[in-house]
């Protein structure tokens, strides 16, 4: 499965209002391509910090569903708050990792995930329920049990292949992603 | 010296009482009674910059939040703060406090202590060191201009100005 289906597969049946955050890079672009929405926060630098902002909303909106995708190499640099945000029992937050054990934008670097098992990482930090899959039919089921438990859920998709070629950036600015959000959040 | 009830006193007023932050020995009472409040979220977060972006939920819920953290710990936030926060314009009260101040601690503070004012210039995120006397004054202005700018702004605090 590419990541381009994998994530075709998590944003097509989102509920209305739930939060939905993406990492730097191809992700964010990939998603903003596939279904761009206001609840959509595209986190469109900072490397690392989108599980942080993640549990943070998860506490500041507990009635909404947040979803946080990022990749395996936003996950390696922010190892320290998977044990946080299970700490928090933050039970309304999702936590996806599309693991394609490479760091696509900057050219297909290696990651460590080959070597390292994140699914395991997530279940040393706490997370309740765990699920590795790499199939579109795990994917939906892993994805509709996330949505009906109240067990704090870390879902590791390992994915393939590159984003479809001449895939447009995400065409809003920083602060009109900001707004959206905000108002899709606060006005809801 | 004012006593840390204060201090959140001012800030529960402004409305900012969703914090995140790493400790130092200079904000033990300000963290204590700030755990302590029923008012008060505090998560004690594994790094600055994670600090960082818990807090910034905040502001995208409508609310208002603040990180508690060292100087030593601007070295963690400077890529939170130039490629999140300040182009997103998503405020955040940064309460730091000030290891080094006057060239008088460990070694290990020295050099930020001697650059803490010049790198918050470097970086644009406007900024004011807090004196017992001026503590509503300056937590006043630091809500009202991340408010009005939409930028994180940051209090400073030395030894035995609130404990």
């Amino acid at each position: 499965m590419t990541r381009h289906e994998a994530l075709k597969h998590i944003l097509a049946p989102l509920s209305d209002g739930d939060l939905t955050l993406f990492t730097t890079g191809m992700i964010s672009r990939e998603a903003f391509n596939i279904r761009d929405r206001a609840e959509n926060f595209y986190m469109i630098g900072s490397m690392g910090l989108l599980n942080a902002l993640g549990l943070g909303l998860a506490l500041q909106a507990p009635a909404r569903k947040v979803w946080v995708i990022e990749g395996d190499g936003s996950a390696l640099m922010s190892l320290g708050t998977l044990p946080l945000i299970a700490t928090f029992r933050a039970h309304n937050l999702i936590h996806i990792v599309l693991d394609n054990e490479a760091y696509e934008s900057t050219g297909g670097q290696p990651t460590i995930s080959a070597e390292v098992d994140l699914a395991a990482l997530a279940e040393a930090a706490g997370y309740e329920r765990v699920w590795r899959v790499s199939d579109p039919a795990s994917l939906q089921k892993a994805l509709r049990e996330a949505v009906d438990t109240t067990s704090l859920t870390f879902i590791r998709v390992k994915v393939s292949g590159r984003a479809p070629e001449g895939l447009g950036r995400v065409s809003l600015t920083p602060e009109q992603i900001k707004q959206r959000f905000a108002q899709a959040l606060t006005q809801a | 010296m004012r006593t840390a009830h204060e201090f959140w006193d001012i800030l529960k007023s402004e409305g900012v009482t969703f914090f995140a932050g790493v400790p130092c020995s200079l904000l033990e009472g300000v963290i204590n009674v700030g755990s302590a409040d029923p008012t008060v979220t505090y998560i004690p977060a594994v790094r600055e910059d994670v600090a960082l972006g818990i807090a910034s939920a905040a502001h995208l819920a409508g609310r208002r939040g603040g990180v508690l953290m060292q100087n030593s710990g601007l070295g963690n936030v400077v890529n939170g703060l130039t490629s999140f926060n300040l182009i997103y314009r998503i405020p955040v009260l940064m309460v730091v406090s000030w290891r080094g101040y006057g060239g008088k601690d460990a070694p290990e503070h020295l050099i930020m202590g001697e650059k803490t004012p010049d790198l918050l210039q470097t970086l644009g995120i406007p900024h004011a060191v807090l004196e017992a006397d001026t503590l509503e004054e300056h937590l006043r202005w630091a809500v009202s201009t991340m408010e009005q700018h939409q930028i994180p702004v940051a209090v400073i605090l030395r030894q035995s100005i609130v404990a």
